[in-house]
């Protein structure tokens, strides 16, 4: 009994050592020599500043300024859809959308009245932002990722189908052919994992970058 | 549905039982204690560590001393990592491993998540990123991470010598085997692991969160951290404790298609190899395949309806007008609390392996779930985590499962019941009973208190209350779901379901619900090991007891006639056990299309 007892002493602390610090600090250490770029969050650069991480989806939108100061509600900061970019997912996370500190699932369940009217919103909201360039749009023609918040709250990508429709506002304000646009959604889809584990999956960051560098930021 | 959601589906059991069939046989002579090929490597290191630790590893132990060393161990344990996890913002931890200064939890919710990593749960009433600094991460979760995971298999490991033992009362020595299951088998898949998702994505360093300034002129905080060591043996000890709030839906845990399916194997390859090691150590294998076959058809079972629910859609996406059909470019589907790069099979499989497994990891909301796509986890918790289940546990209780059905068997043939040559008597099938019916009592008695209770009636999510304010099916699914998920020690989560109120990041001014907090602890705590000692019980009983020779009228457990009857078994006393409660959440959710 009494080695017993000194022996789950030593054994967790020396678990502890061998589990807990040697490791982890190896496996950092390697990761760190052989996929810096992975091992540090993919990070995303444009002249030489972090624009963001390839893998976190992030809030293509500008703030609202109100009276010449940014408007916040319960300290989270108004924002409003920038329509020369394309708009990632809905989501749920606390402290505003895209919170990439605190992900969160927004917990919505299948039977939910409040469920209903969050899609509701959404689908306004994605009415109101694309159908003046598509008008043929309707509730029917939008693709599900577009109007149901992700899991993570922030995921990078969106569905080709939802890229397309946004293409039709993007080629609008950008002064660019729907063919020019769909062309680079097309080169920015990236493909399921070993061919068939997945689905098919629009990278909004990268996306939204390359139409930077074809039109310039301004346009 | 499309066909590369099934394909998918298809290729995982395939590439699964390939891979199970040689981990099987390699863990099996890791348990009889033959040279594997890594013993040339990890044999010096393993001699040092019995060392250190001052374990004579040549001391064969009965069950009972078996059982005194598991809790002794498990004991100190708890007791460090609840001292690790309380001063993770002492001043001697240095600000690389406490960038964010982030003061500990309050005690109660402490003494839940302790409870959690210990028992291999990992429910987590906390957000890994807004909660834990990088040692309480390292040094304190993946540490259990890995030697919970042991303390399972070698409960495993220890049955089975039981079982096929044939000589004294002796089923091996708890501290030999924690070291030799840590060393040969988990550490080096684990480092393999890690290092195929870190070159993925995932991330690994000791950064401070990183600040950037967007496009668009917004600025995003992301959270860092050396996620991939953990990661790695997250899954493939059917731990599931994620390093982040959302766990693998965060694409820092889980970037992409392959990933996902990478981490799905390393969640399952374990439980199912070790089917392979049991019938490997009863000198017969087609008693493994048998197991294999059973738990493989009831697993794939799950994840077709699953499948075929989920891409249904859901009664409030039909209502607010959604079209959830597959049309070009989208899979369509119930998207809500998915990710686009999952899509929606992947998102079935994977909450269906994360169940059936005592994992409960997960890649996305299950709360989000349609009622029947929901149903399916509450359906695999309800088979008391035998189908495959968590690395070791899931092998120990089919076997409880498979005693209890020789003797139902030989009951009907009207035959002394046989298994492996030995006698089952009085004292094996009422120690079999107890550890089948005990997870399910803990389970159910936590939801009555819960749900009848103003103190468990405050851990229900805002979401799923009806707009006065009352109970739903939804909030009744949250809380029978806690309280289930935490008797298995899966760890899952109808995730709305609260014990931890966080107002901001940082653990300044936040509070546990005591309620929730304590009594999941106790659920997990005991209903891991008051099965572990039952099965360790039966050990002891069958250890020693005389083999005769098989004869015309044994009943065989190694043919389909067994395997219908053990199916038979499993799924009567899952749906005898909950099917009351189930009616009341999920399945009345998927019958109506009624939104409230």
């Amino acid at each position: 009994m009494k080695r017993d007892i000194v022996t789950a002493v030593l054994s967790m602390i020396v678990f502890t050592i061998l589990l807990g610090l040697v490791y982890p600090l190896v496996i950092t250490g390697v990761s760190q020599v052989a996929f810096p770029g992975a091992a540090n969050g993919s990070q995303v650069k444009v002249n030489g500043r972090v624009v963001g991480s390839k893998l976190i989806g992030q809030s293509f939108a500008t703030p609202v300024v109100e009276n010449g100061k940014v408007k916040e509600v319960e300290g989270e900061v108004q924002t409003t859809p920038d329509p020369r970019y394309f708009q990632t997912r809905p989501s749920a996370t606390e402290g505003g959308a895209d919170n990439a500190a605190a992900s969160t699932f927004s917990n919505k369940g299948p039977n939910s009245v409040k469920t209903k009217e969050a899609d509701e919103e959404n689908i306004k909201a994605y009415l109101e932002l694309n159908k003046p360039y598509d008008p043929g749009l309707t509730v029917a023609k939008i693709p599900v990722d577009a109007v149901n918040s992700s899991a993570s709250g922030l995921d990078p990508e969106i569905s080709p189908a939802n890229a397309w429709i946004q293409a039709h506002r993007i080629a609008a304000v950008r002064h660019l052919s729907l063919a020019t646009v769909n062309a680079l959604i097309a080169r920015h889809t990236s493909g399921r994992g070993l061919g068939f584990s997945g689905e098919e999956g629009v990278n909004v960051l990268e996306l939204n970058l390359a139409l930077d560098r074809l039109t310039g930021a301004k346009s | 549905m499309t066909f590369t959601g099934w394909l998918t589906i298809a290729l995982f059991a395939i590439i699964l039982t390939a891979l199970a069939l040689p981990l099987g046989r390699y863990m099996a002579n890791v348990f009889t204690g033959e040279r594997v090929f890594l013993s040339p490597v990890l044999g010096g290191p393993e001699r040092f560590l019995y060392r250190v630790m001052a374990i004579d590893p040549r001391r064969e132990q009965d069950w009972k001393a078996y059982a005194k060393s598991l809790l002794l161990f498990s004991l100190a344990g708890w007791l460090l990592l609840y001292l690790i996890l309380r001063t993770q913002n002492a001043p001697w931890v240095p600000h690389a491993l406490n960038p964010l200064g982030y003061h500990s939890a309050s005690w109660n919710v402490t003494f839940n998540t302790v409870s959690s990593f210990l028992t291999n749960t990992n429910w987590q009433y906390y957000g890994g990123e807004t909660t834990m600094t990088y040692l309480s991460q390292m040094a304190g979760l993946t540490v259990q991470n890995f030697v919970s995971a042991g303390v399972g298999i070698v409960v495993a490991a220890a049955l089975i010598r039981g079982i096929v033992g044939r000589t004294g009362k002796g089923i091996g020595n708890f501290w030999q085997d924690i070291v030799r299951v840590v060393l040969y088998i988990l550490l080096p898949i684990a480092i393999v692991g890690a290092l195929v998702l870190a070159s993925q994505g995932v991330i690994a360093n000791f950064s401070d969160y990183l600040t950037v300034h967007t496009i668009t002129g917004l600025t995003q905080k992301i959270a860092m951290g050396p996620v991939a060591s953990q990661e790695a043996i997250k899954e493939l000890g059917t731990n599931g404790g994620g390093f982040f709030n959302t766990n693998s839906a965060h694409p820092f845990e889980n970037p992409n298609g392959f990933t996902n399916f990478f981490e799905m194997l390393l969640v399952l390859v374990i439980p199912a190899a070790l089917i392979f090691a049991y019938g490997r150590m009863a000198g017969n294998r087609r008693q493994g395949y048998a197991i294999y076959g059973v738990v493989m058809f009831m697993f794939l079972g799950a994840v077709a309806v699953a499948y075929i629910a989920e891409a249904h859609g859901s009664p409030a996406q039909h209502a607010a007008g959604l079209h959830t059909g597959v049309i070009h470019g989208s899979g369509g589907g119930n998207m809500e609390g998915k990710e686009q790069r999952f899509g929606i099979a992947s998102s079935a499989l994977f909450d269906v392996i994360t169940t059936v497994t005592s994992c409960g990891a997960v890649n996305s909301a299950i709360e989000s779930f349609t009622g029947i796509g929901g149903a399916v986890p509450f359906a695999n918790l309800s088979a008391s985590e035998v189908i495959f289940g968590g690395v070791g546990t899931g092998l120990y209780s089919i076997l409880l499962y498979v005693l209890l059905a020789v003797f139902i068997g030989g009951l009907m043939v009207g035959r002394t019941p046989e298994w492996l040559g030995k006698k089952l008597e009085a004292r094996e099938i009422k120690l079999a009973g107890l550890g089948i019916l005990i997870t399910p009592l803990a389970a159910l008695f936590c939801t009555a208190l819960a749900t009848a209770s103003n103190a468990g009636r405050k851990s229900i999510s805002e979401a799923a209350l009806s707009k006065a304010g009352g109970n739903t099916p939804q909030g009744f699914s949250e809380t029978f779901y806690a309280y289930l998920s935490q008797a298995n020690n899966n760890g899952s989560a109808f995730a709305g379901y609260t014990g931890y109120i966080q107002p901001n990041a940082g653990n300044l001014g936040a509070h546990g619900v005591t309620f929730a907090d304590i009594l999941g602890g106790l659920d997990m705590v005991f209903a891991r090991y008051a099965p572990i000692l039952f099965a360790l019980a039966v050990a002891g009983a069958l250890a020693g007891k005389r083999v005769t020779p098989a004869g015309l009228g044994t009943m065989r457990t190694d043919n389909p006639t067994f395997a219908i009857l053990l199916i038979g078994v499993i799924v009567l006393v899952g749906a005898l056990t909950f099917f009351p409660a189930l009616l009341l959440g999920p399945i009345v959710q998927g019958l109506t299309t009624h939104l409230y």
